[in-house]
């Protein structure tokens, strides 16, 4: 005798309520995350040094979560930038997940962090899947990877809300088809804004920083794909207490 | 491989809705955009369920394909993969209306047994406590 039970659950109902319960908690303390996702050696870390030193130099403070299979390497070279810096060691899982996270935060968090950046470990796949209770999504690939990036890891590319192209000073060297990397990210994700950037010479650094600044400040636009199409299955939602995913103002 | 993690994901929830209950088969819907490998996710389920009351569960995965919708010209067209979401003759973004699906439907549990009694109900304990040891912990 067997009986079948229906359920209807999101399989990542558990990551869905802690990444909901992580937002809530952001934003009660006045701060942005930042979501960063790439492959690895695409130039994430470069690029975030730059971010964190303009942002401290700026009086704005930020802070960063680093997360890798091994080695505290990352968190090391941010921690240069002045900005408190934590590494998360993932002990072989590929991707983070809001619980980890928010493990991470409960007891580190610093007060009055405005901008925290989350660079996720170096993959394109597993951790597209994974809402971090993030209010910015940032899918970024090097001119060198090759400009098929985004139609390769359509997931990555497709729910993120900004896509950031790094080390563009390499660009010409390698021979980056620049319309066909645009071309793919239009195709999986119309009108998602591009920005490019060279953490090298600096160039589109501060113009990355003032977009970000920008979402911080309720200005971002771009639908957060992931979070409005997860928080809506989540149990809480039904007593209505919880308000629509967006920016922080 | 995060397949590993969604079979861990999809066993811990259905152990929270049915937890006393052993499972003959569970059914999930996994759209196409999701980059989740059915076959790699029936391989890690096996491994995660051993030792629980999943083990030798069978799994069902009803592939979802993508479909998209053009407010312009009023198509529903497949994305495709890797998915096309821009409709290039109205020169627009098309609406997605299904293929990120990754949803666990239903599940198919062994009811109690004609005296009354659950079935397997002595050796569940045994079997629960050596979950975390048998458990892969990625």
């Amino acid at each position: 005798m067997c009986r079948t039970v229906d359920l209807h659950q999101a399989v990542l109902a558990k990551n869905d309520e802690n990444a909901l319960a992580l937002r809530r908690f952001l934003a009660s303390r006045g701060t942005v995350a930042v979501n960063l996702m790439s492959s690895p050696g695409s130039g994430k870390t470069a690029l975030l040094e730059q971010l964190l030193t303009r942002a401290v130099a700026a009086g704005t403070p930020a802070a960063a979560v680093t997360a890798d299979l091994a080695t505290e390497n990352d968190a090391t070279r941010l921690a240069r930038s002045g900005a408190p810096v934590q590494q998360i060691l993932t002990d072989g899982l590929c991707h983070l997940e809001a619980g980890m996270l928010q493990a991470r935060l409960e007891d580190w968090l610093p007060d009055g962090t405005r901008l925290l950046f989350v660079e996720n470990v170096g993959n394109l796949v597993c951790p597209a899947s994974y809402d971090l209770g993030e209010t910015l999504r940032i899918a970024l690939a090097s001119v060198t990877e090759g400009e098929d990036k985004p139609v390769k890891y359509p997931a990555a590319f497709g729910l993120a809300q900004l896509v950031v192209v790094t080390k563009t000073d390499l660009a010409d060297a390698v021979g980056f088809a620049r319309e066909t990397f645009l071309g793919g990210v239009q195709q999986v994700n119309p009108g998602v804004p591009v920005l490019e950037t060279s953490a090298r010479t600096g160039e589109g650094v501060d113009a990355l920083l003032a977009h970000i600044l920008r979402g911080a400040e309720g200005e971002e636009t771009h639908t957060p794909v992931l979070a409005r199409q997860h928080e809506k299955h989540l149990h809480s939602h039904a007593n209505g207490t919880v308000r629509e995913p967006g920016p922080v103002s | 491989m995060h397949e590993l993690s969604i079979a861990m994901a999809v066993i811990d929830q259905v152990r929270d809705a049915v937890p006393d209950d052993r499972v003959e088969s569970l059914t999930l819907r996994i759209g196409e955009l999701v980059a989740v490998v059915p076959e790699a996710l029936d391989f890690s389920f096996g491994l995660a369920a051993d030792g629980t009351l999943l083990a030798g569960a069978r799994l069902v995965i009803e592939t979802v394909d993508g479909e998209a919708h053009c407010d312009g010209c009023g198509r529903d067209t497949p994305t495709g993969m890797p998915p096309v979401l821009w409709c290039g003759d109205c020169e627009r973004p098309l609406t997605l209306l299904a293929g990120r699906e990754l949803e666990i439907v239903r599940v198919v549990v062994a009811d109690e047994g004609p005296d009354g009694t659950a079935v397997g109900d002595t050796a569940r304990d045994t079997t629960r406590d050596e979950e975390t040891s048998h458990v892969p912990h990625r």
